[in-house]
Formats: structure tokens, sequence, C-alpha cells
């Protein structure tokens, strides 16, 4: 299968306001993409739709070679495959950083408790935090919190990775600890789409970047292109906004 | 302003004198401003007043030791010896004098339940079990005469059983575990309406085919076991007893009843939502009085003749429907305080609704409404007082009008009543003490949250 998600001529609408307008995106897999625009671009919405956090209204999604449709089944095998890191973390407040990690393996995956806590173990070395396991997340700082968070995700073994903009809520220190963390997934192989305002990471890690203004893809390309020779105004201009100080 | 470091300086920094020890704490708390020294002097003229007649009437010029109700008229303060005569009748109501031992008993099964159950290191599924076997053994002893065993004891204990397993096995996978819970609940309602409908599939046979089929004689089929206790039936049940059964047994069954209205009502489907709207809304709109007289004296007219409900049941029913309603609110309350992010985070792990509900989502919310929870209970244990309108003998009424009624110690009603109140006191006094203990359990999660 060449594509692991294929949208094709996806429409929302928030009442009567078109928040994703015609969107076509494929991805293979291990393709890691950026996602950038201004701030209501849909660009959080058009991630949020293919775990059906929101739900599109018109065209179709496919995801690991499952359409998203209002059958709950479909909505669930997809989720298992699809892992989302949150701006805001969304930890689970009132459970150790272990017991939020090995929750879905044990309750989703089905997997045996030991096994779960063993591979939440594993996923937290990997995030470099295995020290904090039997902490709460209120007991952690946002970067700390941010990389459980995404061992969250890892520890269903998923096929994707949404990000949507992991590091927008952390202070400026802590945005590094979590970027490099990503770093490794992607160079890991992991199939990433990332909403982000950081231009390094779009540089070093993504495959292509994708520009989004008014519900719409403007610009799609590789770094290189992107970032040196942007095609259309609406791009220059968000360029010299973000990078142009 | 210079950084102070030397040892003098830090002496000359400290604390002002009179703000620390019993005269800061008096200065700050009592006499900080002219209105606050104001109230001070009138909350200390006030006890003046109340506090040394109050302490003479209870204590110091009370007959305790026992007395004819002519000594203790002669004495000026509380009648305690009318407590001394009266405190069994008060406590059990209208249970055969020479039985009581038993109710003392079943009172001993309850209150340990509760008390094993506080334990949060018991909280466990077999404590369901426990549970079961207690009140079990408490309408054993209650009861007493011959356990009868039909189909319906069957019925009930294959309810049990199937819901035990459902819940134990909650890990096996969805499909064995709801079909335990339907095997639970068929049960449960072969239990409860079994009988209606031999009656009526009897009725039928005979109506259409002329067959007498005589199934009504089916369900009057069953064995008695003896207990070698006299049988009480729940009409004479009464007194501390009966109030303690009716609010624990109304707090276990409305509180999941009220999750589950709480959750409907915010349903994303329509027909559960509105039923639950609608139930929630009836319910909290008629006072509970009017509910418990619905269930007494209207709904035996509705049943068809030959089927008879405890009375006991109905108000138990009435009791534990109200309150479901006013919990379900409550605890809605805590569900809209959950943020958004905590249901996404949950729904893009692909937890199913019910994972999301019963191990994120409820969780939370349920610790953050812990005090107006307890509320509710403290008014339900209350309220069971109301069941004396329909005759139960409750702790209220077997103080009212079976203690105070007595001619020679009418006079003595003020003790009567100060006796009921403080049992009612120490129980609710214990509701609140632990719920605050809770509270402080749950913290932890939510210490550095902001």
């Amino acid at each position: 299968m060449e594509w692991i998600i294929a949208m094709h001529g996806v429409n929302k609408w928030y009442g009567q306001f078109h928040v994703l307008k015609d969107i076509n995106l494929s991805v293979r897999p291990g393709e890691k993409i950026v996602i950038c625009g201004p701030s209501g671009s849909g660009k959080s919405t058009l991630i949020r739709c293919i775990n059906r956090l929101e739900e599109h209204q018109r065209g179709q999604i496919v995801v690991d070679g499952v359409e998203l449709t209002n059958d709950l089944k479909h909505i669930e095998q997809i989720r298992r495959e699809v892992g989302m890191v949150f701006q805001h973390f969304n930890l689970f407040p009132h459970m150790t950083v272990l017991e939020n990690l090995a929750l879905a393996p044990v309750w989703v995956r089905k997997l045996p408790k030991a096994e779960a806590e063993e591979r939440a173990m594993h996923m937290l070395k990997r995030v470099r935090i295995a020290e904090q396991a039997l902490k709460y997340p209120g007991q952690l700082s946002g970067g700390q919190q941010q990389r459980v968070a995404i061992a969250r995700s890892l520890c269903m073994n998923p096929k994707v990775m949404l990000f949507d903009e992991p590091t927008s809520a952390l202070d400026p220190e802590m945005i590094k600890e979590v970027l490099d963390v990503m770093i490794d997934l992607a160079r890991e192989g992991m199939t990433m789409l990332v909403v982000t305002h950081e231009m390094g990471f779009a540089k070093s890690v993504a495959d292509r970047v994708i520009f989004m203004d008014e519900g719409k893809i403007v610009e799609e390309n590789a770094p290189h292109e992107f970032f040196n020779n942007p095609k259309s105004d609406r791009t220059k201009l968000f360029l010299s906004q973000i990078l142009g100080h | 302003m210079a950084v102070s470091d030397t040892a003098a300086e830090r002496a000359a920094l400290g604390p002002p004198p009179a703000t620390t020890g019993f005269l800061g704490w008096m200065r700050k708390n009592l006499f900080s401003t002219v209105w606050n020294t104001l109230l001070t002097i009138l909350c200390a003229y006030l006890l003046i007043l109340i506090l040394p007649p109050a302490i003479s009437w209870l204590f110091l010029d009370a007959t305790w030791s026992e007395a004819t109700p002519e000594q203790c008229r002669a004495a000026n303060g509380a009648c305690w010896a009318m407590i001394r005569e009266k405190h069994r009748v008060i406590l059990f109501g209208r249970y055969p004098y020479d039985e009581q031992w038993r109710p003392l008993l079943g009172m001993g099964f309850l209150i340990t339940l509760v008390l094993v159950s506080c334990f949060r290191r018991f909280w466990r599924p077999w404590i369901g079990l426990v549970w079961a076997g207690g009140l079990v053994a408490f309408f054993l002893v209650m009861w007493g005469g011959d356990i009868p065993v039909s189909y319906r004891t069957a019925a009930v204990i294959g309810a049990v059983a199937a819901a035990a397993f459902g819940f134990t096995r909650a890990n096996a996978g969805g499909n064995a575990r709801s079909l335990f819970l339907w095997l639970a609940a068929l049960f449960g309602a072969l239990a409860l309406v079994g009988n209606s409908i031999l009656r009526v599939l009897d009725a039928l046979l005979k109506e259409l085919f002329q067959i007498e089929a005589g199934l009504g004689g089916l369900s009057a089929f069953g064995l008695g076991i003896p207990t070698g206790l006299s049988f009480v039936p729940t009409s004479l049940w009464g007194g501390l007893p009966l109030t303690l059964l009716l609010s624990i047994v109304g707090i276990i069954v409305a509180f999941p009843i009220a999750i589950l209205l709480a959750l409907g009502r915010r349903s994303k489907m329509p027909l559960i939502r509105m039923f639950c709207i609608g139930y929630i809304e009836l319910i909290r709109g008629v006072p509970l009085i009017s509910l418990l007289f619905v269930a007494s004296f209207l709904l035996p007219l509705f049943l068809p003749r030959g089927v008879e409900i405890n009375d006991l049941l109905r108000a138990q029913v009435a009791i534990i429907g109200f309150s479901a309603a006013y919990l379900a609110e409550v605890i809605r309350g805590g569900l809209q305080a959950i943020p958004r992010g905590q249901f996404e985070a949950a729904d893009a792990l692909g937890l199913s609704y019910w994972q999301k509900m019963g191990k994120i989502v409820l969780p939370q919310a349920i610790t953050l409404v812990i005090p107006p929870i307890v509320n509710t209970f403290i008014g339900l244990f209350k309220d069971t007082s109301l069941v004396s309108i329909v005759s139960l003998a409750d702790l209220l009424l077997a103080t009212k009008d079976m203690a105070i009624a007595d001619v020679n110690w009418r006079a003595f009603y003020a003790e009567g009543y100060t006796f009921a109140a403080l049992i009612y006191f120490v129980f609710c006094f214990f509701m609140s003490q632990y719920s605050q203990y809770l509270e402080r359990q749950f913290e932890t999660g939510r210490r550095k949250r902001r």
C-alpha cells in the first residue's frame, strides 16, 4: 500500500464557517510533514480530522486502508494506529506517569499489565524521563509533561503520529527538549504530521512543508524549496512575518 | 532597599511581638477592626447567655440514674432516665422486644459494611460480594422465619453471580462482559416480574385456548429453609436499623443510577438525553413526600390485582429515585468541569466510551464534587425520616409516636428528640468527616495543577 493517509476533497464547516476547503493530501509511510500557516487557517482542524476528533462533512479520508465514516468500529480501529500529541499535553492528572502510559495498552490493546508497564518504561527511557515514572503529571514541568505525552502515544505502537502545536504552550527553554525527542522519532522512521511554527524543525526533518491559509492548502513543497523559493505571495508574506526578525 | 544580612539586622526584622502566639491570634482574628471587635463581644455575650443554662440542663441538673417521671419532674434538668426507659423503643421501634438482639446484630452488619468500605485498600471488585453477603445476612436475621427458596431466589443468585462475573472479568473483552451483564439483567428482571409474567401467561392461555395450565402454581412453588428464628414482617421493623437500611441501600443504589443519568443527560443520542432530562426535572420538581405517597398509595392502584410490593421496598424505591435525580445533577456539575482535552486525549488513544468515562472522566469528575455528593448523602440520610408518613417506624417516628407518646413520659419530649438528634448528628458528622478525609486522599494528583 502506497499511502498511509489519503484525503480527497475534504471539506468541513463550523456552522456557516467553511474551515477546510477541498483538502487533498496523501502521506506515504515514513514521511514527515510539517503543516504551518496563520492561526485560524484550519491546520489543527486538518490533522484532527485524521483521527476523527473533528468530523469532516464532505470528501474521503482513508487511514491505513480504513475509511473514516460514522462507523465507530472504523474510528476506533484508526485511533489505535494513530497517536496524537496536543498543545496542552492533556495528560490524565489523576494517574501517575506510568499509569498514563500503561492505560491504553492495557485497555485498548489488551496487553497484560506487566508487559504494558515494561513497554511504558521503555518509552519513558526513549524520551529521557524514566526517573519520573511514579510522579503525577502536575509535579512535572511543561517540557517533561509533553515528553510524557509523546511517550504515552508511542506506547500504542502507532503507525502515524499527529502533533498539534506541541511546543506552543512551552516556555522557550523547554522547547528544545521536546523537539529533540521529536527529531529522534523522525530519524527512527515514524510517519509524522506536525502542525508547528518551529521552522528549524521543519528544515531539519520535514520531507514536505505544507502552507495553509483560509482553509486551503496554498503551497506544498520540499523544505529547501519552500523556504528559499516560495511561490505564492501569501507564503512569502507568512515567511517574512515569522522569520523576519 | 539594601540587602540586610547581619545577625543584628535579622533579629531586628523578627515579627512584631503581638502578631504571634495566642495574643497575636486574638488580635488578628477577634479584634482586628472595630466591626470585628463588636462581633466578638456580641458572640461572647450570646455564649454567656446560652451556654450555662444549656450545660446545667443537659448535664449538671440532669437525672442520669433510673427514676420515675415524678422524680424527674422534681429535678430541674434533663430527664435522661426517660432515655434509659425508652431507648429500646427509640432504637428498634415495634420490633418484638425479646427479639431485639436481631436488629442490633443487623445494624452491626450494616455499620461494619460501611466501615470496611471506607478504607481505600478495600476498594476492589470483591467488596461487591461482601456487600451482597452482608445484606443477605441482614435480611436473614431481621426477617427470620423460613427462607423461601423458589425460582426467584435462583434468579436473584444468578443475577448477582452474573453481574459479579461480568465486572471482575472486565478485561476479558467487550463481548464476554456484556453477555454476562445482559444475563444479570435478565435474571434480575425474572426475579422482579417473573410472577406477573406467569400470571399473565396463565390468563392468556385460559382466555385464548381454554387451557388450565396452572402456571400460577409454578410461581408459588418453593420450599422454606427454616432459620430457627421467628418471622418478623417488615411492617414491624423500625428505629435506627430501618433508617440505616433505607439510607445505606438508598446511597449505594442511587449512586450508579445517578451516574448513568448524568452521562445520559450529556449523551449525543437525543432519545436518551430527553429521557434523562425528563426524569431529572420531573423528580426534582416534586417533594419527596409526594413521591412516597405515590409509591405507597397510588402505585398499588395501578398494579394488577394480586401483585403486592412490600411497603418498605416501595419507600426504598421512592428514596432511591429521588436521590438519584439530585445526585445526577451534582455529578453532571463535575462532568462539566472536566476540560475537553481530557476527552480528546482519551479518544485519541482509542479508548471506548465506557473506558473513557470510567477511567478518565468520572474519577476526576466525582472527586471534584465530593463535597456536594456528601451533602446529598447527608440530606438523604435525614430525609429517610419522611417515610414516617407512610407509617414506617423509622428512628424519628419511633421517638415521636412510641417513646414520647407514652402518657407517663410525655412531658419529656425534649429529651427524646435530643437523643434522636444526637444519633442523627453522629452519623452525619461521620459522613462529613469522611468526605474531608477523601478529599485529602485525592489531592495528590492535583498538587501542582493551576
